[in-house]
């Protein structure tokens, strides 16, 4: 592994009372994709929105380039360059397609990956014809594309897309996993979270594998394909 | 006609200074899904402000200076009051607005005395703009319906066309995710809160020297932009603009309308038995006028429930 450029270190979380992140700890090396894998409720939608200070961690550190984001607010973690792409995706329906991309463009971090409205146009021209419609008229894969390049433009160092493909039909489900593949070529490193297990496999250099808030297994996609009994315990429905 | 005219004039720029009260209100509610009870007291500050600096001033300087006053209170209020008891949920933050409505009420009684002051139209801005019928129409009211226009102006280019006011459109529709995105949305709430009391303050520095100035021009005034924020659709500026020039006019109407339940069935000869019913039915529509606005707001309401 590369030096790391976010590591995530002992992180803990809570819902009110109920505890859900126990103790995570990751590293995500500079221009690696990382995927969290697991079952629903084991923590990876968590773990993210501590990581970006969503859900405000109740214990560990999350070190950026060597230095603590965790207990900053939301915006300020962004600037320091983390970027997120929700779940939910979380459009601003009320806006156009333009103006949606203008919400995600920030300076970035220094020597982070610059990207241009022009470069997001070039990778779904879908964008580009509708730029000036409402995006609450776009569809789910559409969505899901806007969502993805909103936060690319934040020039972001590391990206944390939480479930990408979830409702897409295969086709944009394989241009979505190519062009993760490709940002992550241009130099920005990706924390994915994927429910579907081909993909993850396909583009990750690294999986960890989370249960009951916690990392029960970390390696090499191949590694994982090698120890059948945590795909069995930890993955399998 | 010539009266009609007038009513729909009046009632016209009624709903526009309306609309610069209900304005802030409904910006604010759709940022923090708390209807500030304070809102209407920083339009009868923007109006004691202006009258306190009239005289050291002048009548301009007065009512921009006295905004910008109003627009610092709001921020400290939203800073160290709102933001303070924001996470205990909303029926605090209700009570605590509700409080500083009081309070502020309170000490407007204790520095100006629980009566009018002598807040005046200047006299270089007192007089006809136009003559029909005889009657003179005030220039001042003109007056005020431009400035409302052109605020309403200003607000509209400031959200549709600027980075500011797509950031705001943003925070109010999904605050942690315009947040994510790197925005310092407590910073975006604290102006949106500011400006909108600057715009209350703007009213009732301008309204303040027509109407009255007194220390129950607040409440007098909450109780109807409370209907037009909830009428206009919680929360959408222009279902505001709409609602408030409605209930203006209807108002400005109403109270011209000689007219009763009994005329009605006068036309179609029951107009004895109407007569005497009594009650409703000879009550003229004029003395309704005041609670017309609250028949809207119901007629609001079950037609949402019907939806």
């Amino acid at each position: 592994m590369k030096e790391a450029i976010l590591s995530v270190q002992g992180l803990h979380a809570h819902y009110g009372k109920s505890h859900i992140l126990h103790g995570v700890s990751f590293d995500v090396g500079e221009g690696e994709v990382v995927s969290l894998l697991g079952r629903n409720g084991s923590g990876r939608s968590t773990t993210m929105k501590a990581i970006m200070g969503l859900v405000s961690p109740s214990g560990g550190r999350v070190m950026l380039r060597g230095h603590n984001v965790a207990g900053q607010r939301t915006f300020t973690i962004c600037r320091s360059g983390l970027a997120y792409v929700p779940e939910e995706r979380e459009i601003f329906f009320n806006l156009t397609v333009d103006e949606n991309l203008q919400m995600g463009t920030q300076q970035g971090a220094e020597g982070a990956t610059r990207w241009t409205v022009e470069e997001m146009f070039a990778y779904f021209p879908r964008l580009k014809e509708r730029r000036n419609t409402r995006a609450g008229s776009l569809s789910g894969g559409e969505q899901q594309m806007l969502t993805i390049c909103r936060s690319l433009l934040g020039n972001p160092l590391v990206m944390l897309i939480d479930e990408p493909t979830e409702g897409l039909a295969p086709k944009i489900v394989a241009v979505v996993g190519e062009v993760i593949t490709d940002i992550n070529r241009q130099g920005v490193s990706v924390v994915l979270v994927e429910q579907k297990l081909t993909i993850a496999l396909k583009v990750s250099n690294r999986v960890c594998v989370m249960g009951h808030g916690q990392i029960v297994f970390q390696g090499t996609p191949d590694a994982l394909a090698q120890t059948p009994s945590v795909t069995e315990e930890w993955l399998a429905v | 006609m010539d009266q009609i005219f007038f009513a729909l004039l009046n009632g016209t720029i009624y709903g526009l200074l309306l609309f610069m009260v209900s304005a802030g209100l409904t910006l604010i509610f759709g940022m923090m899904g708390v209807l500030n009870f304070a809102h209407a007291s920083f339009y009868m500050l923007g109006a004691y402000f202006a009258y306190t600096l009239q005289p050291l001033t002048g009548f301009w300087p007065a009512i921009v200076l006295s905004p910008l006053l109003v627009a610092a209170i709001g921020v400290v209020i939203e800073r160290y009051a709102l933001r303070r008891v924001h996470h205990f949920g909303h029926a605090h933050e209700l009570l605590v607005t509700f409080g500083i409505a009081v309070v502020i009420a309170e000490l407007v009684k204790l520095f100006y005395g629980n009566y009018p002051v002598e807040y005046r139209v200047p006299t270089e801005l007192s007089f006809a703009a136009f003559t029909l019928s005889g009657i003179d129409y005030p220039f001042y009211r003109l007056f005020m319906g431009a400035v409302a226009v052109a605020m309403f102006a200003a607000i509209y280019l400031l959200l549709t066309r600027t980075r500011v006011g797509i950031v705001v459109r943003s925070a109010i529709y999904r605050p942690a995710m315009a947040e994510a995105l790197g925005h310092n949305v407590p910073l975006v709430f604290m102006g949106v809160f500011g400006i909108g009391a600057a715009l209350a303050g703007l009213a009732g520095a301008v309204a303040g020297a027509f109407y009255t100035t007194n220390p129950n021009m607040a409440l007098d005034l909450a109780v109807l932009v409370f209907v037009v924020v909830v009428v206009g659709g919680l929360g959408s500026l222009g279902g505001a603009m709409l609602a408030s020039l409605l209930i203006g006019i209807t108002n400005s109407l109403a109270v011209g309308v000689n007219f009763s339940l009994g005329d009605i069935f006068g036309i179609v000869g029951l107009g004895e038995w109407a007569g005497s019913v009594g009650g409703v039915m000879t009550m003229r529509l004029s003395s309704f006028a005041a609670t017309l606005p609250f028949f809207l707001m119901l007629l609001g309401f079950w037609c949402v429930r019907r939806a």
